[in-house]
């Protein structure tokens, strides 16, 4: 009885594993299209709520598709998605990994190690400085961000204690 | 823990194993609210554990971007697999996905009612302000690390400009940028430098 739709997730996961880029929010708007108006399993609004919510946990954001499956088709309708969603990139990368390793020590890979340490390091300051300026909170979460920052460099502190002070300062000074 | 293996782990350590895997980035995947993934699995791994030095980190992360997929995943299946071979590869993202998964749907069977109160999404702003700083962090020691030289300097600020001001589909510019570095990267050694 459960085989139509979770054939379906199954389906439509499959392709948008290969156009995930990033951090997964790439396929946001053609997940809300095959969600929402195409195969009807649910309203926009409660889209929005999962994406919030998806944006409130913990671990790769990615795991939209899994709440989607969720509510779509129960715990199977989850592992489906998910599965849909990782498992073919995943391969992908993993012969790579193999190539990579067989390659190892060679010239070619070194190379390839230093050349891309300087994209990478654009890239994740990018992304870093593209967040800082979408934060909510304004001038508090560029204050929070900055103290956080030159706590990491300078000290050996736990982040999860720095995250825990920077829910706390929020709430006492817009709450 | 069946071993009863003491947890000191020093600059040399051996390779874990896989059910280590899985439990470290089991608990990456849990604790790393706000966002900031790969900074938090930099910190862990490279800074913390030592499994991977940075060099090794770094490349893994610009070709987890620059492959589809999701790329904290594939980072993990990359880390794992350097590890671990296969097995470490599996554990790596199955860590990553599985433990958080299953945290993502509980919340939604509880329907969310308690994130829903203006008061926790304020926290989870801060919390999200906070975490920056592990994405901040990460792309500074990268910086510093990569700033070998014009060509590296002026790839990295190409980059950053490209995607952050420019607002380039990132894809577009790894593919223009990764090349011209690796290639003077390649020249360089060649030359023994």
């Amino acid at each position: 009885m459960n085989d139509g739709p979770l054939l379906r997730l199954l389906l439509i996961h499959l392709p948008l594993s290969f156009l995930t880029v990033g951090g997964g929010q790439s396929i946001i708007s053609e997940l809300h299209r095959q969600v929402v108006p195409v195969q009807g399993w649910m309203s926009d609004a409660d889209f929005l709520n999962l994406f919030a919510l998806s944006r409130m946990t913990p671990g790769p954001g990615a795991l939209l598709s899994s709440m989607v499956g969720w509510q779509v088709a129960g715990w199977a309708g989850a592992v489906v998605a998910s599965f849909g969603l990782f498992a073919p990139s995943s391969v992908l990368v993993f012969g790579l990994a193999h190539l990579w390793r067989r390659s190892r020590g060679a010239a070619w890979t070194k190379a390839v190690e230093l050349g891309l340490a300087p994209v990478a390091a654009g890239m994740i300051l990018a992304a870093g400085f593209t967040l800082l300026q979408a934060a909510e909170g304004g001038a508090l979460a560029w204050a929070v961000a900055a103290a956080s920052t030159a706590l990491l460099i300078l000290t050996r502190v736990s982040p999860f204690l720095l995250l825990g002070a920077g829910g706390l300062i929020f709430a006492l000074v817009l709450g | 823990m069946a071993d009863g293996e003491a947890l000191v782990v020093e600059a040399e350590a051996p390779a874990p194993a896989v059910l280590e895997i899985f439990l470290a980035f089991s608990r990456v995947g849990l604790t790393s609210f706000g966002g900031g993934l790969s900074g938090w699995m930099m910190r862990e791994f490279v800074q913390r554990r030592r499994w991977v030095d940075e060099g090794e980190f770094l490349s893994g992360l610009a070709l987890a971007q620059a492959l589809p997929g999701v790329n904290v995943v594939n980072l993990s299946i990359w880390i794992g697999f350097r590890l671990r071979g296969g097995p470490g590869a599996l554990a790596g993202a199955l860590g990553m996905i599985v433990p958080p998964m299953l945290l993502a749907v509980a919340l939604v069977a509880l329907s969310g009612t308690l994130l829903q109160s203006p008061l926790a999404y304020k926290v989870l702003a801060g919390v999200a302000a906070a975490a920056l700083g592990l994405s901040l962090q990460m792309g500074l020691r990268a910086a510093r690390r990569a700033a070998r030289g014009v060509v590296p300097v002026a790839v990295m600020a190409i980059t950053f400009l490209a995607i952050f001001q420019a607002g380039l589909p990132l894809l577009w510019v790894v593919a223009a940028m990764a090349p011209v570095s690796i290639a003077w990267s390649a020249w360089r050694l060649r030359r023994g430098a």
